[in-house]
C-alpha cells in the first residue's frame, strides 16, 4: 500500500499577536507514492513541524495538505509515525506493543476471525523481518535504544500504513546501530512499498535513505532546495564513499552552513582568534 | 557493587553519589536508627530527669503492654486505621478520576486547578468547627477531617502524575488510531499508574498526620484519641506509646505499598 501526499503553501505560525513565531513559510511539495523523502537541515527549519503537519499532530495555520487528494483531518491510521524516543508503553512486552493497534476501534471494526489470524501472522512477520524474535517477551526497558526504535517501526507498520513518518527516529542511536538501521529501513521501503517520509539532521543520513532530499532552512523555516539523489536504488554502505555521494554530501552542508548563519559564526570566530593575536602581539 | 578506594585516596564513603559496601550500609543503618533509641534511653536515666518529662524506652513498652492487654489497643488500632483508611480512600475515589481529567484537559485544569491549589493552603484544622456543624460529631466527622486533609493534595498530584506521561506515548497512539476515550484507557492510565500508586502511598502517609486532629472531634476512642487523653493525665509514656505505634503502622503500610509497587509493575526494571 502506497499513498501520494500534496503540500500546498502549508503555513505555520506558533502562538498570537507580535509574540507569533514563524514556524513555516508557505511550503510547497509533492511526494510520489512510494517515494523515500528525506527531510534535513539546522535545528528550527520547521522540518519536525512540516512532518507532525503531514501526520495531523499540528494544525496548519494556512494553506492544504492532500493524502491521495483527501485533505488530512487530524491523525489517521494511513499515516504512522515513528518518533525519536519515549513512544513504547513500557507495561506492554514487545509484541504486545507490536500488536497494540489491534486492540483500538479503528482497527476491529467489522473483524473477522480470519483477519485476526492474518494480524496475528502480520505480527510474527513483522518481528521475525526486524530481528527481535529473541526479545518478542521482553519488555521495552530491557532492550538497547536501537532495539527499542525497532519495536516502534514494527508497531507503526503493523496495520499496514499507506505512508510513515519518522521523526529523527535514529537520533539517539550510536553510529554502527545506525548503519544496521539504515539497511533495516530500507529493506522495509523496498518489502512494505510505502511513502517514507523521513526527518533528519544528518546529512549522510538523508543521502543515504533518500530518493530526494528536502533541505529546509531556518528564519523562517521553509524549503530552500530539492535534491535528487543520484545513487541507484539498492544502496550498499560502501556507497557512501563514492564521489557521487561525497560531491552532493559537500553541496548540501555548505548549503546549511549557509543559510544556517553557521558561515557568519565561523567568520565571527576567525575575526575574534585575528584579534586576540595581534593583542598578544 | 564493589567499592575501592580511588587514587586521590578519598574513601567511597565520602565521594558524591558513588555507590558504597552493602554491608557498610546496614551498619550506618542501623547506627541511624540505634542511636537516637540509645541517647533517649541514656537522658531518660540521668539524675535528676522526672519519668513524667522523659519516660525511658523500658516504660514506654511497658506502657504498650498494658495498654494492650487491659486498656484496649487493638480496638483504638482498629478504629484509628479504619478511619485514616476511609478518608484517605474516600479522597482516592474522587481525586483519581478528577485528577485524570485536569491533567489530561487543559479546559478542565484552568476550571479547577486554581480552586484547588487555593484550597489546599487552607488549615485542615481550621474546618474542624465546620465539619461538627455540617457533619455532625459521629465517625464521618473523623473521615471528613482526614478527607480535607489529604484529598486537595491528592487532586494535584495525580493531575501532575498524568501530565508526566510522555507526550510521544500518547501521540504514537493517536497516529495509530486511538479515539480521545481509548487514549486515556490504554495509554494515560496505565502509563501513570506507577507514579499513581506512589502518590497513593504518599497521601496514606499524610492521612496518619491528620489522625490526632481528626481524634479531637468528639472522639471516645483510638490512637489520636489516646494520645490527647494522656496529654491531659499527663501520662507522658502513653503519648510516646502512641506517637510510635502510629508511625510504626504508618511505616508498615509504607512498606507495603513499596512491596506492592515491585509486584504489580515488573516492566520498570531496567536492563540487566
Amino acid at each position: 500500500m502506497t499513498a501520494s501526499i500534496e503540500i500546498r503553501d502549508a503555513f505555520k505560525t506558533f502562538g498570537h499577536g507580535p509574540r507569533a513565531i514563524q514556524a513555516l513559510d508557505k511550503a510547497n511539495l509533492a511526494i510520489r507514492p512510494n517515494e523515500f523523502v528525506t527531510f534535513v537541515g539546522a535545528s528550527g527549519c520547521g522540518k519536525s513541524t512540516l512532518l507532525r503537519m503531514i501526520g495531523g499532530l499540528e494544525s496548519l495555520t494556512s494553506g492544504s495538505i492532500t493524502v491521495n487528494g483527501r485533505p488530512i483531518a487530524g491523525p489517521g491510521v494511513d499515516r504512522a509515525m515513528v518518533f525519536q524516543h519515549y513512544s513504547l508503553y513500557p507495561w506492554l512486552t514487545v509484541t504486545e506493543n507490536i500488536k497494540f493497534c489491534r486492540q483500538l476501534k479503528a482497527h476491529t471494526r467489522d473483524r473477522t476471525s480470519a483477519d485476526v489470524e492474518k494480524a496475528s501472522g502480520r505480527a510474527d512477520a513483522l518481528i521475525r523481518l526486524m530481528g527481535l524474535s529473541h526479545v518478542a517477551h521482553a519488555y521495552p526497558n530491557q532492550l538497547s535504544g536501537g532495539m527499542q526504535q525497532r519495536v516502534a517501526i514494527a508497531r507503526a507498520l503493523m496495520s499496514r500504513p499507506p505512508i510513515l513518518l519518522m521523526d529523527e527516529p535514529f537520533g539517539a542511536l550510536d553510529a554502527q546501530t545506525r548503519e544496521v538501521m539504515h539497511d533495516l529501513i530500507r529493506h522495509v521501503h523496498r518489502i512494505e512499498g510505502s511513502t517514507i517520509v523521513f526527518v533528519t539532521h544528518d546529512v549522510e543520513e538523508a543521502i543515504y535513505l533518500g530518493q530526494r532530499i528536502v533541505l529546509m532552512a531556518p528564519r523562517p523555516g521553509r524549503i530552500d532546495t530539492l535534491y535528487d539523489v543520484p545513487l541507484p536504488a539498492e544502496r550498499h554502505q560502501d556507497m557512501k564513499l563514492a564521489p557521487e555521494f561525497l560531491a552532493l554530501k559537500r553541496e548540501i552542508l555548505d548549503r546549511i552552513r549557509e543559510t544556517s548563519g553557521m558561515k557568519t559564526d565561523l567568520e565571527q570566530l576567525a575575526r575574534l582568534s585575528a584579534e586576540a593575536a595581534e593583542l598578544e602581539a | 557493587m564493589s567499592a575501592h578506594k580511588r587514587s586521590d585516596g578519598i574513601s567511597p564513603l565520602w565521594q558524591i553519589r558513588t555507590a558504597i559496601d552493602p554491608r557498610h550500609y546496614w551498619v550506618l543503618a542501623l547506627c541511624g536508627l540505634v542511636a537516637p533509641l540509645l541517647g533517649w534511653s541514656i537522658a531518660s536515666n540521668l539524675d535528676g530527669v522526672d519519668k513524667v518529662f522523659l519516660p525511658g524506652p523500658a516504660d514506654v513498652l511497658a506502657r504498650i503492654w498494658t495498654w494492650a492487654s487491659e486498656d484496649g489497643l487493638p480496638a483504638d488500632v482498629a478504629i484509628s486505621t479504619w478511619r485514616v483508611v476511609a478518608g484517605w480512600a474516600l479522597s482516592a475515589v474522587i481525586a483519581l478520576p478528577l485528577g485524570l481529567f485536569i491533567g489530561s484537559y487543559r479546559s478542565v485544569q484552568a476550571l479547577l486547578e486554581p480552586l484547588t491549589d487555593f484550597i489546599r493552603y487552607m488549615p485542615a484544622v481550621a474546618f474542624i468547627p465546620l465539619v461538627m456543624l455540617w457533619v455532625g460529631i459521629e465517625e464521618g466527622s473523623k473521615i471528613a477531617i482526614i478527607f480535607i486533609g489529604t484529598f486537595f493534595q491528592m487532586v494535584l498530584m495525580v493531575a501532575e502524575d498524568v501530565r508526566r506521561v510522555p507526550l510521544a506515548q500518547i501521540e504514537a497512539a493517536q497516529t495509530m488510531g486511538a479515539s480521545r476515550g481509548e487514549i486515556l484507557e490504554r495509554v494515560i492510565v496505565p502509563s501513570a499508574k506507577p507514579a499513581l500508586l506512589d502518590t497513593l502511598r504518599v497521601t496514606m502517609g499524610w492521612a496518619w498526620t491528620y489522625l490526632v486532629v481528626a481524634e479531637l472531634v468528639a472522639a471516645n476512642s483510638g490512637l489520636g484519641y489516646a494520645v490527647l487523653k494522656a496529654q491531659r493525665f499527663l501520662q507522658t509514656d502513653k503519648i510516646f506509646a502512641g506517637i510510635l505505634l502510629i508511625g510504626l503502622i504508618g511505616l508498615v503500610i509504607d512498606q507495603g505499598f513499596r512491596l506492592a509497587h515491585r509486584k504489580a509493575f515488573p516492566y520498570l526494571a531496567g536492563r540487566h
